[in-house]
């Protein structure tokens, strides 16, 4: 991915963003999350959650951990979204029920716009990931009067951006 | 008459419960979208991509139906049509009781309002909780919601806090505070998704191909609705359908940014059901497998397939419920969606839509809510040309209205092509052209009646006229009168032009129209000023869309001729000019439409491509010490045509130094101010103008339309010129 869509995207994401390399990974995580933790399992090759990171899960996981980590397919530089396919391990709980979500993306995964991001969607799709949020940012509502973050889903969102992969 | 009245009444009674946070709301999100569209530089790509998608979607419904029976069904779900909102309540019965269901929770969608599904589940013993905040206000206080997409945009943190400190019995009552309001809210709600047996969710879109749902929200909870229990119903109006994944492309962009004014909403789901995730059951704190889902996807017609029928009303099927043009309308902006709704939709395309899926009767009574001021125009992202659906609408029901006892009287008299149960007070304004030719026979003697307290009475009990508001006043000589005996003064012209000579500027205001000549001529154009009918504004504002249109033709008749001959047409009134660039599209064939449209230009932008081409500005009046200070209100249809900047620009080449309004309209609409039931509206709306301008007592006031200018002279007491009047020589 070229390096002007990766800046890009770090810029326009609502929330931190923590560039690492693969090997470093453990650490970034480390540093996003907020104990406990949920999570499930990274795709990429050398990148694993920390010990401290719960996958064998139950729900009242959902409503005790403090952070859930989940990967993300795409990330969609213009708009700072991440796209979090949900499946067997419960990525969709996890990414909506935790006050935090930390999610990782490989630099090769995001793309400049959205005409970009529904290609690789329709592929996707085709594959069987026929389930993805497009997600940007924390959850919020302006129902009360006033914005306020954090309604049903996550008040604060991490990426960990995967720079090697 | 007593109707009148109360709806007056019952306008006053809303501007003043629910006017203020709903004004203030809406014009925040309205103002947040501009910045999100201006900032978005392939917004009118989008838009007509959105279009496109839409008008063929709809062309191809029924295939798409079976294509989404047959994705949905390969997935494991089951699709079902349901012809009205019984059946799709009966479904949705039967689906619960087949579960075992006690208890429903359900995400914000309209469609599931249009049905009333809540009522019905109640009625059967079911229980039923909304899990959007501003549904579940709105549930509580038992009301319906004001706003396609903020169903609560009319309540103040505090009155919330009233609400639930009197619905819950709480230790402690909650303060006004929205971080401690919403905090509550996510509890309650949350609870009742991790025990509800049933989420139902609506759907902003639906995949034929693939059977994916796009669901829109930025709280979360139509994700938490569609996920936590293990059997999911989506309910979706038919017009959701589109072909493929990749056709949600411009809508995702453009949903948010015309929405709610965000470049894109928190969440925007694309969900295929049954989902994988796995079920939580929080009691047991166990996950169930992913394959005891079960989903449903309710496809509602209820009228939908009878409006794409329909010529007219089709376009409403393209709505994608964004709420953009209700933040952007002026009047709904000062009495929100309680006032500006039927029995479930509200708003800009509200009138549309209920009178699609409700009738014509849920339609009326916002209807005329509309001034046409089409400020909503640029603002829908797929492009509905929603004042002409409103006008439709107004027809259908001036049609629709039963003959009274006064019939006889007017029928004979009004040159009009109407029916006889036609509003008396809009067929007063609809043929306004012949009431000014009659009144400038006479003009001494009709500004004398119209101003007298016996014609003021009889203009307010016949005719619904505000006696509240003073009747233009009938100039000694018209314009045409005033250019007869002047006759064209230039001879070696660079070009000719038609002036078109409005009712307005013919009969009431020909200082204007004076101006707009010496201004023309002093840069070397000769100028012609024929006999031309009234544009058929006023009856099409009316909903006298038959009137209209022969006024329509006749207008072209007298000024093909001219156009054929190489002259330009140079309009004053930004309204008419609408008439010849916008509605005359509905009125005209094609190509007569068009040529009207391509051959006529608003005159100060006109003047800006004179100056352009090298006419020479020093003919024109550039600010003497002292008097270039200028306060200027553009009208709403100049602004939609983007003609605002011509005046801007040549004012300021000038040396004119400007401050403009932002405010959407003067609320003064041509005949809506002088209605009675409308006056107060009308003066509302003026006054957020007024507070927007700001102190303007160092500067002159100046508008476009004459509409604004009665509006500001009122609301100020003061002269108010036309742009025209302040650069024509002297
Ligand atoms: S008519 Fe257009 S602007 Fe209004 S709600 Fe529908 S899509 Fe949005």
């Amino acid at each position: 991915m070229s390096t002007d869509s990766l800046s890009t995207f770090e810029t326009a994401v609502p929330g931190t963003v923590h560039r690492t390399a693969a090997a470093d990974a453990s650490e970034a995580l480390a540093e996003a999350i907020e104990p406990p933790a949920i999570g499930t399992a990274i795709p990429h090759d050398g990148v694993s959650l920390p010990d401290s990171v719960e996958t064998d899960l139950s729900p009242s996981d959902l409503e005790s951990a403090a952070t859930g980590v989940t990967p993300a397919a795409l990330g969609i530089a213009e708009y700072g979204t991440v796209t979090i396919p949900s499946g067997a391990a419960g990525d969709e709980l996890v990414s909506l029920y935790t006050p935090r979500h930390v999610a990782v993306v490989a630099a090769s995964d995001v793309v400049p716009d959205m005409a970009a991001a529904y290609e690789r969607l329709s592929e996707d799709f085709a594959a069987g990931a026929d389930t993805q949020i497009l997600s940007t940012g924390p959850s919020a509502t302006a129902d009360m009067g006033t914005l306020v973050q954090g309604v049903h889903g996550p008040s604060e969102t991490h990426v960990v951006l995967l720079e090697d992969r | 008459m007593s109707s009148r009245r109360e709806k007056a009444d019952a306008l006053r009674r809303l501007m003043n419960s629910e006017g203020e946070t709903v004004g203030r709301n809406t014009r925040n999100v309205n103002q947040l979208s501009d910045y999100a569209i201006q900032r978005f530089d392939d917004y009118d790509e989008a838009r007509s991509a959105a279009r496109g998608i839409k008008e063929s979607a709809i062309e191809n419904l029924p295939e798409l139906i079976d294509r989404v029976d047959e994705a949905v069904e390969e997935n494991g779900g089951q699709v079902h049509v349901a012809q009205t909102a019984a059946d799709a309540n009966r479904i949705v019965e039967g689906i619960m009781a087949d579960r075992d269901a006690e208890k429903l929770v359900k995400s914000k969608s309209m469609t599931t309002e249009e049905i009333e599904v809540n009522d019905h589940l109640e009625e059967a013993g079911y229980e039923v909780f909304e899990t959007d905040l501003g549904e579940f206000v709105v549930q509580i206080a038992d009301e319906a919601p004001s706003h396609l997409i903020a169903p609560a945009i009319h309540k103040s943190p505090d009155e919330i806090a009233a609400l639930f400190n009197h619905a819950f019995d709480l230790e402690t009552d909650l303060s006004g505070d929205p971080n401690e309001l919403t905090e509550f809210a996510r509890e309650r709600v949350g609870e009742h998704i991790r025990e509800a047996d049933v989420g139902m969710t609506g759907a902003n879109f639906v995949v034929a191909e693939s059977g994916t749902l796009m669901l829109v929200t930025n709280e979360g909870n139509a994700r938490k609705t569609a996920s936590t229990p293990d059997t999911h119903i989506a309910v979706a109006g038919v017009e959701k359908l589109v072909p493929s994944l990749a056709d949600l492309q411009p809508f995702t962009e453009l949903i948010g940014k015309t929405g709610t004014g965000q470049d894109i909403t928190s969440y925007v789901s694309l969900m295929t059901p049954p989902v994988d995730t796995p079920i939580p059951d929080f009691e047991a704190d166990e996950f169930r497998d992913a394959e005891e889902r079960e989903f449903h996807l309710i496809l509602l017609d209820n009228g939908r397939m009878g409006m794409r029928e329909d010529d007219d009303l089709r376009e409403t099927l393209y709505c994608i419920r964004c709420g953009a043009c209700s933040n952007a309308c002026s009047n709904f902006q000062s009495v929100g969606g309680h006032a500006f709704g039927g029995e479930t939709y509200t708003g800009g395309i509200g009138t549309g839509w209920e009178a699609g899926v409700h009738g014509l009767d849920s339609a009326s009574g916002m209807n005329d809510l509309c001034t046409g001021c089409s400020r909503c125009v640029p603002k829908c992202p797929v492009e509905i040309d929603i004042p002409w659906i409103n006008t439709v609408v107004r027809d259908r029901l001036n049609r629709d209205a039963e003959s009274d006892e006064f019939d006889f009287l007017v029928e004979g008299l009004a040159p009009d092509e109407e029916p006889g149960g036609l509003d008396l007070q809009k067929r007063l304004f609809g043929n306004v052209g012949t009431l000014a030719k009659v009144g400038s026979l006479t003009p001494g003697l009709a500004n004398a009646v119209a101003g007298s307290r016996p014609g003021k009475w009889l203009l307010d009990q016949a005719f619904g006229v505000d006696p509240r508001r003073d009747l233009p006043e009938f100039a000694d000589e018209t314009l045409r009168e005033w250019y007869g005996a002047r006759g064209a003064q230039v001879s070696d012209p660079d070009r000719d032009v038609v002036l078109y000579p409005d009712v307005y500027t013919d009969y009431f205001d020909p200082e204007r129209g004076k101006a707009a000549v010496r201004t023309l001529e002093a840069l070397g154009v000769r100028v012609h000023i024929p006999a031309v009918p009234e544009s058929g504004r006023a009856p099409l504002s009316q909903g006298m869309v038959e009137t209209a249109r022969e006024k329509a033709e006749a207008v072209h008749a007298s000024l093909v001729t001219h156009i054929d001959d190489g002259r330009d047409v140079v309009v004053i009134e930004p309204s008419d000019l609408a008439m010849f660039r916008r509605d005359y599209e509905h009125l005209l064939p094609e190509r007569s439409a068009d040529r009207l449209a391509e051959n006529s230009y608003e005159v100060l932008e006109y003047v800006y491509g004179l100056l352009d081409n090298g006419a020479d500005a020093d003919a024109l009046s550039s600010p003497a010490d002292g008097d270039g200070e200028l306060a200027y209100h553009s009208h709403c249809q100049q602004r939609t045509m983007d003609l605002d900047e011509y005046t801007e620009t040549v004012l300021s080449d000038l040396g004119y130094i400007l401050r403009t309004s932002d405010v959407e309209c003067c609320g003064m609409a041509g005949s809506f101010g002088y209605k009675r039931e409308y006056y107060e509206v009308s003066v509302d709306v003026g006054e957020h103008l007024r507070d927007d301008l700001g102190d303007v007592s160092d500067r002159q006031l100046i508008a476009s339309g004459t509409s604004c200018q009665d509006q500001l002279d009122a609301l100020y007491e003061r002269e108010v010129p036309h742009p025209i009047e302040v650069i024509a020589p002297r």
